[in-house]
């Protein structure tokens, strides 16, 4: 009944792909033919068998082959893992939700026995069995946060909450959308979304930022964010942009089914009992035009949403280079038909 | 300058003198007149509890004088603002309750100061802060995580690993710098020209 996980690779010769059911289970974010930001935010509660929402915490079939991908970059470069001194008890809050979700979720994969502070660890996929001491970090090889994110698929950021704002002071951060931790942490709500376009304008992140810090223990909510990305690479960081900038250029009529990907993020929000912070993991899906377009209702769509997108929107999300290409190569997917409403395929 | 800007960017306001036991002024080149303006509206015996740490740059026979005759409880004058930090660092790490911080100057000046407060524990909302002067920026190169100083052009090279940059108002108080990032990492071959645009 265990996850087939992957062993495919994010970067130099891009092995990844989804198995069919996996691209079924595509988080596919346009529920209509347009796209224009908006607080979109929901309850993260379960969904249905089959989709990503079927756990809280989703383990999929690129786990292992992301957890590599993850290690590499954190050779390279330390500081995509930050975590302010403050940040602590955050990141042992993180811990015991990762842990616990895990745990419940697929016991065949992650177990968690808790004997007072004595906590056993068991991760079967990537062959860890550690047994530590919850809250003493000298019984752990990492901090609590970056343990626990070096085995948990997706970017995380721990806000810390005070002066009715939210505080970026820690963050487990190697597969971003052109963000980079190391320049935003310390900065509030407001400071890290500076440079994103018209949403402020539209009293967005005030409105967000009420909602997020009125966010209850065991009451978590989720949004969804997309941008695209020229081959399968999870590394997208500003630190790398002169090495994978030029990728931008490479995409033709030929190419794009293999090389174009749609790039989705969950975002997740939960309230950490302990500290009072708020965690944001972002976890990132990728699909390739080829693999998205066996599904007709999302070839359609995206090729409408990404023909009308504002262009303010396209140059923040990088596509304009080569969005015309991809443009074109969708439309031989849109035949004009009516779409249904909703996310899921027809 | 700069007309539209982005919300991390740092807000200058006009220094005026606060309620406290104690006053600290951090200047460089004009941000004296910022100080010798916030005097004229100073109570009397304001100066007998300041401590002045001025950086002159070109500015020297301009406001030095000026700044002495306010007679501040103590004046430092600096050779530059890197010599100065370690003198601030110590001042704000002996600093009693009531200590009131004044910024005035150039915005490198400014932002290395507040980041030396900051590693102090001081909040960056209770601190003043004027700009007069130059508009020459602090930049990060996001790639190589080096910090070209006095940056006035747009794009700029990065003074460590070479890259041209493109400089965003994106601004971290953390690192008193604002965000360089690659211009032409899509197609190296693409040079713009620089222009002096951060005077």
């Amino acid at each position: 009944m265990g996850i087939n996980f992957r062993q495919e690779t994010f970067r130099d010769d891009y092995t990844f792909r989804n198995s069919p059911e996996f691209v079924r289970r595509f988080p596919f974010p346009f529920h209509e033919d347009a796209y224009m930001y908006a607080v979109n935010i929901e309850p993260h509660v379960q969904g249905p068998k089959g989709t990503v929402f079927e756990n809280l915490i989703d383990v999929d079939e690129h786990y292992v082959s992301e957890m590599r991908d993850r290690a590499i970059v954190l050779a390279e470069d330390p500081l995509r893992c930050q975590s302010l001194p403050h940040m602590t008890l955050a990141g042992w809050d993180l811990l015991e939700l990762l842990m616990t979700e895990k745990a419940n979720s697929y016991p065949d994969h992650f177990s968690l026995t808790r004997e007072g502070d004595r906590w056993r660890w068991i991760n079967r996929p990537l062959g860890i069995d550690d047994t530590f001491t919850f809250g003493d970090l000298s019984t752990l090889p990492y901090g609590p946060m970056e343990y626990i994110t070096r085995q948990s698929q997706g970017d995380f950021c721990i806000l810390d909450q005070r002066d009715g704002n939210l505080w970026m002071d820690a963050g487990m951060v190697t597969t971003q959308a052109d963000w980079s931790l190391d320049f935003d942490i310390g900065m509030n709500f407001f400071e890290w979304h500076a440079p994103v376009p018209l949403a402020h304008e539209k009293g967005i992140f005030t409105r967000a930022l009420k909602f997020l810090t009125n966010i209850q223990q065991g009451k978590p909510a989720r949004r969804l964010n997309w941008t695209m990305t020229i081959n399968p690479r999870l590394d997208t960081s500003p630190e790398n942009y002169h090495k994978w900038g030029t990728d931008r250029a490479t995409v033709t009529p030929e190419n794009v089914g293999d090389k174009v990907h749609l790039r989705v993020e969950l975002q997740s929000f939960w309230r950490l009992p302990r500290s009072n912070a708020l965690v944001f993991p972002i976890r990132c899906y990728l699909i390739k035009m080829d693999e998205l377009v066996t599904v007709s209702k999302w070839a359609r769509r995206f090729h409408r949403v990404l023909r009308d997108l504002p262009i303010e929107l396209a140059e923040y999300k990088g596509l304009t280079r080569y969005r015309p290409t991809v443009i074109e190569w969708l439309s031989k997917y849109d035949d004009g038909a009516p779409t249904s409403p909703g996310f899921a395929p027809d | 300058m700069p007309a539209k800007t982005i919300l991390s960017r740092p807000v200058y306001g006009t220094l005026s003198p606060q309620t406290g036991k104690s006053h600290l002024f951090v200047a460089d080149a004009e941000g004296a007149s910022a100080i010798l303006d916030l005097a004229k509206k100073a109570p009397d015996g304001f100066f007998a509890r300041a401590h002045i740490m001025f950086i002159p740059d070109t500015s020297r026979s301009q406001f030095q004088a000026a700044l002495k005759a306010l007679k501040p409880a103590q004046f430092y004058e600096g050779p530059s603002i890197a010599a100065a930090l370690p003198r601030l660092r110590q001042t704000l790490a002996n600093a009693h309750m009531g200590l009131r911080i004044y910024l005035a100057g150039t915005e490198g000046l400014i932002g290395q100061a507040m980041q030396v407060a900051l590693e102090a524990g001081i909040d960056h909302s209770s601190i003043q802060t004027e700009h007069r002067g130059s508009w020459a920026r602090r930049v990060q190169c996001v790639h190589c995580k080096g910090i070209t100083e006095n940056v006035t052009t747009q794009p700029a090279t990065c003074a460590h690993c070479g890259l041209l940059l493109l400089v965003r108002d994106h601004y971290s108080r953390r690192l008193a710098a604002f965000q360089g990032v690659c211009i032409n990492a899509e197609d190296p071959s693409e040079i713009p020209q620089k222009e002096e645009i951060f005077r």
